[in-house]
């Protein structure tokens, strides 16, 4: 039976459900329910399904930058013990696919469109044997004729407006910054970023008549089934993909990739099961990497401090014909006022890896920047940063007029400095030693996007009294598996031991994918509705009003009658679908999650090495669904700003456009001795323009700005305004003051 | 090649090494013996994903090659604890939400287990003041001593949090825990 709810979400739903429910498990600080598995290796990861016969398959990278594959050596590599086959198909994947793009990306790997494409599939009995032949494949090339950039700032690199990205144009920026009691104009620098999730991308391909199925490391599933079906010209619904478990994701698995494909075509050609697993070197170099950004951020303001103009323009890049640009000024349009401003981003074309999303696209970069700027600005006019924020919170969206759904900034920076002690904070750079070390303190904003997008998912409310709850929405770390259960109970009215979670496998209801923080409400919500329409049918058979029917513990009542489920039930399951999809409310309003990042610093007098001591994040997102595993993607979040302020940079050859560090050797990711205790402060909210869950996104908010405060904190301690990160030994030492001159 | 007889004991189990001298002890593990509680994430002994004990020593198992662990007694995640009965160590990761995506976790379990046995061995590290007495288990010792092992997922201070509490509790009850 289908509610009188349309599935579009037009109007801001505020019965506000969940509370009213008796349950009393939503919000809880539950455990994952998968936790056991995972803590004791018997969680499957993709790779490791029991597939009878699978061989293996090794991917072959191009030596060169651009050209096109002469000829392909393959009778030497044959005659190696072990190996069956050497591809390279036309429907092999040249570039990796955007997210949510649900169609083939750029195919046929004869052509070369950057350094260490994939040009060829290599299939062995074991992983040993592959390996060596693939390392002895000897491909011949035609270097391309046409000259091409391999630097962004290069002269030679064309320069596009990206196609779904306007500008934003309000008054006059010139005149305001001439008018300006106060002003900055300021470039900042963000190399490029990686993913580098915890599992390399990999695959099981195997067919079953003229059916694929796939075992792969996936976040959109929904979408990954349609990628695979285009790229192998074959109807999607003969797809299926199984991922219940994922290794990371970070954006770097929203589309499908090499592996995945030539799997498939692997798997077709030798009438068995076929495994790619691709190196981590493979995925560094040929999956999705952030785009480095050059950022000018203009600032003005009245005598007062108010934001009278702002600018905010990037320049990013990626390969000729990829339409994604990183939306820099994502939320730079809605966060501060100032009418006259002027926010654009565009793109360079270059010769480098697919740039595609990596957590947070936009506000991981963009945040970081204006939020620095910000510093900068809260320095010129001389009032508190934390002030400076407060101050310049506009009442509508500026130039759109529109209004905001919630906004819990100015809580979260009140609460986040008295939790942290900023009014320990000196306002002037090097007041505080500490032996070798200088000691400072940085504030930023948090501010990420909002978004519903398309989900389903089915409850089945059994008569043994206990849930299902199913949808081929995917749990990369996200707690997914937790928080389903969690709202399917509160719903339903049963403890959490008696609701089971099924995720990952396109035979089920398509959920919302991993991706853009919308995983959670958006399939929360398909799954709240499916419980709606359970609840409604449980209240005929108590004669009751569904909004009225209280369920605890298994057990209904209504009007002073109670029932248990299983009595109501009368041996029958209840299924039921729901779904969602983004409506006017995503116009209606400007959504998103908000909050304030404050960290402590040491930097070390006579190395510029910067030390994060403390850091204290607090953040509104409306409903929390799971205060364990939200307040972990926020300090995921924080750990990758950590990163993204002090050690991560993709460092390209600019000859060639060669990824020089392409491991975790090189490419540095946070380890456990610089990650020092964080503190989360959560924020109870309610949102009902966001979703009828009353909640918002929160596994990209961590990272917005957080790198800002860092970089903020380091200019509080010694005095030194880097303007590029990372904030590396090597920008920080030539700037220092005098080592041996006392805290002035 | 490696003799016919070259066997090494895994969680108990004596069983034969591979022929294949090119085969890691990670592959062995996980694609002979079907013990894929240790995860692959980068082959190059750069994320501690592989970690394992070996004769009580953690070692990241993809830079070591099978065959040289003849007569060698291995311990993997599978033997630490299972789903029913889980080890105190796993029991504070799932508290404490020691994980996510959950892809090293088994890594950095296995790490922690023989963190503890160093620390009660009086190894110390780079954070140890005073290099002749027994190092206490402060944060930025454990930090240090975690430090091979990698978390993209970011959920290193609950997992710190979970070393805490078990360390604590075995001082408490002074008995070996994990």
């Amino acid at each position: 039976m289908r509610l009188p709810l349309a599935d579009m979400y037009n109007t801001p739903d505020e019965r506000n459900l969940l509370d009213t429910m008796k349950q009393g498990v939503i919000g809880k600080p539950l455990d994952r329910p998968e936790g056991p598995l995972k803590v004791s290796g018997t969680a499957t990861y993709s790779a490791e399904w029991k597939i009878d016969g699978f061989v293996e398959g090794v991917l072959v990278l191009a030596g060169i930058p651009q050209g096109t594959v002469k000829t392909i050596h393959r009778d030497p590599v044959l005659a190696m013990p072990g190996v069956l086959a050497v591809l390279a198909d036309e429907a092999m994947v040249r570039r990796s696919v955007q997210g949510t793009a649900g169609k083939a990306p750029v195919q046929d790997v004869h052509t070369v469109d950057y350094f260490a494409q994939p040009v060829a599939l290599v299939v062995a009995e074991t992983f040993e044997q592959a390996r060596d032949a693939a390392l002895a494949l000897k491909v011949d090339y035609d270097d391309a004729q046409v000259p091409v950039a391999f630097d962004p700032e290069s002269p030679d690199a064309e320069v596009e407006q990206p196609s779904d990205e306007e500008p934003v144009v309000g008054g006059d920026l010139d005149q305001a910054m001439r008018e300006a009691a106060f002003s900055i104009d300021v470039e900042y620098h963000t190399p490029g970023h990686a993913s580098a999730a915890m599992e390399p991308h990999a695959t099981i391909a195997y067919w079953e008549d003229d059916h694929l199925i796939l075992r792969g490391s996936y976040q959109m599933l929904a979408y990954n089934v349609k990628e695979i079906a285009d790229c192998l010209s074959m109807p999607a619904k003969k797809v299926r993909i199984i991922a219940p478990y994922v290794g990371g994701g970070f954006g770097s698995k929203l589309g499908i990739t090499h592996e995945a494909v030539a799997a498939a075509i692997a798997a077709k050609a030798l009438d068995r099961p076929v495994r790619v697993v691709m190196t981590r070197q493979q995925v560094f170099q040929t999956v999705m990497r952030r785009s480095e950004t050059r950022q000018r951020v203009r600032l003005a303001t009245d005598a007062a401090g108010k934001i009278i103009g702002l600018g905010h323009e990037a320049h990013v890049s990626n390969l000729p014909g990829e339409d994604f640009a990183e939306p820099v000024t994502q939320a730079t349009e809605f966060l501060y006022g100032g009418e006259n401003r002027l926010l654009k981003v565009e793109v360079a074309r270059i010769c480098r890896m697919t740039a595609g999303s990596v957590r947070a696209p936009g506000e991981a970069v963009g945040m970081q920047v204006l939020e620095a700027a910000m510093d900068e600005l809260a320095e010129a006019v001389g009032i508190d940063p934390v002030e400076l924020r407060k101050r310049n919170l506009p009442g509508k969206v500026p130039v759109e007029g529109t209004p905001y759904s919630s906004r819990m900034l100015v809580e979260a920076l009140e609460q986040g400095a008295a939790q942290f002690g900023w009014d320990k904070r000196k306002p002037a750079p090097c007041q505080t030693r500490e032996g070798d070390w200088w000691i400072g303190m940085g504030v930023a904003s948090a501010a990420r996007v909002n978004m519903l997008t398309l989900a389903e998912a089915r409850v089945t409310l059994k008569a043994d009294g206990t849930a299902l709850v199913e949808s081929d929405q995917t749990d990369i770390g996200t707690g997914t598996y937790a928080i389903l259960g969690q709202i399917a109970g509160e719903m339903l009215g049963l403890p959490i031991s008696q609701v089971k979670v099924v995720l990952g496998d396109t035979s089920l209801p398509p959920g919302a994918g991993s991706g853009g923080s919308f995983g959670a409400i958006s399939t929360g919500s398909a799954v709240m509705r499916a419980c709606e329409a359970i609840r409604e049918k449980l209240a005929k058979h108590m004669e009751s009003d569904a909004d009225e029917l209280e369920i605890r513990d298994g057990m209904a009542s209504f009007d002073g009658r109670e029932r248990s489920l299983v009595e109501l039930l009368d041996g029958k399951d209840i299924a039921e679908v729901g779904s969602i999809k983004p409506g006017k409310t995503l116009k209606d309003f400007s959504q998103a999650s908000y909050g304030a990042f404050f960290a402590e610093v040491a930097v070390h007098a006579f190395t510029g090495e910067v030390r994060v001591r403390r850091m204290t994040g607090a953040f509104g997102f409306g409903r929390v669904l799971n205060a364990k595993t939200a307040r972990s993607q926020c300090l995921g979040g924080m750990v990758w700003g950590i990163g993204s302020a002090l050690t991560e940079e993709l460092a390209f050859d600019t000859r060639d456009g060669h990824l020089v560090n392409h491991d975790l050797a090189e490419y540095h990711v946070p380890v456990h001795a610089d990650v020092p205790a964080l503190e989360v402060i959560l924020l109870e909210e309610r949102d009902a323009a966001a979703s009828p869950l009353q909640a918002k996104g929160v596994g990209e908010l961590g990272i917005c700005g957080a790198a800002g405060a860092i970089a903020n904190a380091v200019r509080n301690a010694c005095g030194v305004r880097v303007r590029s990160f990372p904030l590396t030994l090597d920008k920080v030492l030539p700037h220092l003051p005098d080592p041996f001159a006392s805290a002035a | 090649m490696v003799s016919s007889t070259a066997m090494a004991v895994v969680n108990g189990v004596a069983n034969p090494l591979p022929a294949d001298p090119r085969r890691t002890l990670l592959e062995w593990l996980r694609e002979d013996l079907g013990l894929t509680g240790t995860k692959k994430g980068c082959d190059h002994g750069q994320c501690g994903a592989c970690t394992v004990l070996v004769e009580g020593r953690r070692i990241n198992s993809c830079l070591s090659l099978a065959q040289l662990h003849d007569g060698d007694e291995i311990e993997t995640i599978e033997a630490i604890g299972t789903p029913d009965k889980l080890a105190p160590l796993q029991r504070a990761f799932v508290t404490h939400d020691g994980f996510q995506c959950g892809y090293c976790t088994p890594g950095q379990i296995c790490s922690a287990k023989a963190l503890m046995q160093e620390l009660a061995d009086g190894w110390a590290s780079a954070q140890t003041e005073d290099l002749t007495a027994r190092p206490s288990p402060t944060p930025e010792e454990l930090r240090e001593r975690m430090s091979g092992n990698i978390c993209r997922c970011g959920a290193y201070s609950n997992i710190i949090a979970a070393l805490e509490e078990v360390i604590a509790a075995d001082a408490d009850h002074q008995g070996t825990v994990a």
